[in-house]
C-alpha cells in the first residue's frame, strides 16, 4: 500500500524479504545497510530473540533518489522465518507492494523453502493479495556453501520447485558475500515502481 | 495497492494535528497508516525522532496488540498508551487503516491528552474514511 505525498512529492514503498528461517533475509538486509550507508539516514531497526534470530521484523528505510520528480522512500522489512511466527509474519505482510523471496540454496531446505512459498500465498490471501498480480523476485541464497562441499540444489531445480507456476525473475546468491544482492534489490524496486506507476495513471 | 493525499488534503490534516495536539502542548504527532507509512508527521521543534523507524514499529506493535486483544475475545483495547520517565506515547486508532501516535511529557495528563485525541480524531475520520473505503 505505497503512500503518495503530493504536497512533499514523496512515495514510500514497503519491500518484504520473505522465506524459511535461517535463510538470509535479515543478513540480505544487514549487507544492504553497509553498502548503502550514504542513502541510509538511520540506524536498522531489529527486534530479535536472545539467540539473535527474528523476533518480529528488521526494518531499514532506503532513499532511491528522484523517479520523475517524486522522492522514493523504499521501506524495507524481513519477516521472522521460524514457522511458529505466522501471526508476526501476517502483520509484517500487511500493505506490502513488492516481495523478495530468499530461499535457502542447501538441498536439506527444499521442503521448508515449499513450505514457506505455500505459507506466503496464504498469508497474502488474508490480504487479497497473491503472487499472479503482486511484484516480486526470488533469491536463491547460500550458493557460496557450494565451495564448502554442502550438497546444493541445482538452480534449475529450486526454480522447478518454487517459480516453475510463476517465472518470476530470480537471482543465485549469496547475501553472506553480497553476491546478486543488490541485483536483487534493484529488480524488485523497479518492479514494484513500475507496478505503482501503472496503478496511479 | 497504493494511495494519494494532495497538498489541500494534507494541510487539512495538518491544521488539525497542529490547533488540536502540538498547539497544546503534545511534542510530537504522527499519523501512520497500517503498513507503517508515515502520512504526516508534526512536532514542537524541541526533539528530532527517527520518525520513519517509529512508524514501522507502531505499526507493528498496534497490530500485535490488536492481535493480542482478539486472541483474549476482545475486539480491540480502548487504550494503548506507553509511560516512560520524561516521555510517553499513546496511540489512537482512526479507521482500519490508519493510527494517531502522540508523543508527550509529564506536564500534560494522560486524560487531557485523550480528550484532545479524541477531538482531533473526530475531525480526521472525516478526511480519511471515505478514502479508506475507496482505496485500501
Amino acid at each position: 500500500m505505497a503512500f503518495v505525498n503530493l504536497k512533499h512529492k514523496l512515495i514510500q514503498v514497503k519491500i518484504v524479504y520473505y522465506g524459511p528461517g535461517r535463510g538470509g533475509k535479515t543478513t540480505n538486509l544487514e549487507y544492504i545497510n553497509r553498502k548503502f550507508q550514504h542513502r541510509i539516514n538511520s540506524e536498522m531497526v531489529t527486534v530479535k530473540t536472545h539467540g539473535d534470530r527474528t523476533l518480529f521484523f528488521d526494518f531499514l528505510p532506503f532513499d532511491v533518489g528522484l523517479v520523475n520528480g517524486y522522492q522514493i522512500k523504499i521501506q524495507l522489512y524481513t519477516v521472522p522465518g521460524q514457522v511458529k511466527y505466522d501471526a508476526t509474519r501476517r502483520l509484517v505482510l500487511r500493505g506490502v507492494d513488492g516481495i523478495v523471496f530468499v530461499a535457502d540454496g542447501m538441498l536439506v531446505r527444499r521442503e521448508t523453502n515449499i513450505q514457506s512459498l505455500r505459507n506466503l500465498q496464504e498469508n497474502l490471501a488474508s490480504y487479497k493479495k497473491n503472487l499472479r498480480t503482486l511484484p516480486w523476485v526470488l533469491q536463491y541464497n547460500k550458493m557460496d556453501l557450494k565451495e564448502q562441499g554442502i550438497p546444493m540444489m541445482p538452480i534449475e531445480k529450486l526454480d522447478q520447485d518454487l517459480n516453475h507456476e510463476f517465472r518470476r525473475p530470480y537471482f543465485p546468491a549469496s547475501a553472506l558475500e553480497g553476491t546478486n544482492v543488490v541485483a536483487t534489490l534493484k529488480k524488485i524496486i523497479t518492479l514494484t515502481i513500475a507496478s505503482i506507476r501503472k496503478e496511479l495513471l | 495497492m497504493s494511495y494519494t493525499l494532495d497538498q489541500k488534503q494534507l494541510d487539512r490534516i495538518e491544521d488539525i494535528l497542529k490547533s488540536e495536539l502540538i498547539d497544546n502542548g503534545v511534542r510530537c504527532v504522527f499519523l501512520i497508516d497500517m503498513a507503517g507509512n508515515i502520512v504526516t508527521n508534526l512536532d514542537n521543534g524541541e526533539k528530532q525522532h527517527d520518525i520513519y523507524s517509529l512508524a514501522a514499529l507502531a505499526a507493528g506493535n498496534f497490530g500485535a496488540v490488536s492481535a493480542m486483544a482478539k486472541i483474549i475475545g476482545e475486539n480491540e483495547f480502548s487504550l494503548l498508551f506507553h509511560k516512560g520517565k520524561k516521555e510517553n506515547i499513546h496511540f489512537n486508532k482512526i479507521s482500519s487503516e490508519f493510527l494517531l501516535i502522540t508523543i508527550f511529557g509529564n506536564d500534560i495528563s494522560l486524560g487531557f491528552l485523550r480528550m484532545k485525541v479524541a477531538e482531533s480524531v473526530e475531525h480526521l475520520k472525516g478526511l480519511l474514511e471515505p478514502l479508506s473505503r475507496e482505496h485500501l
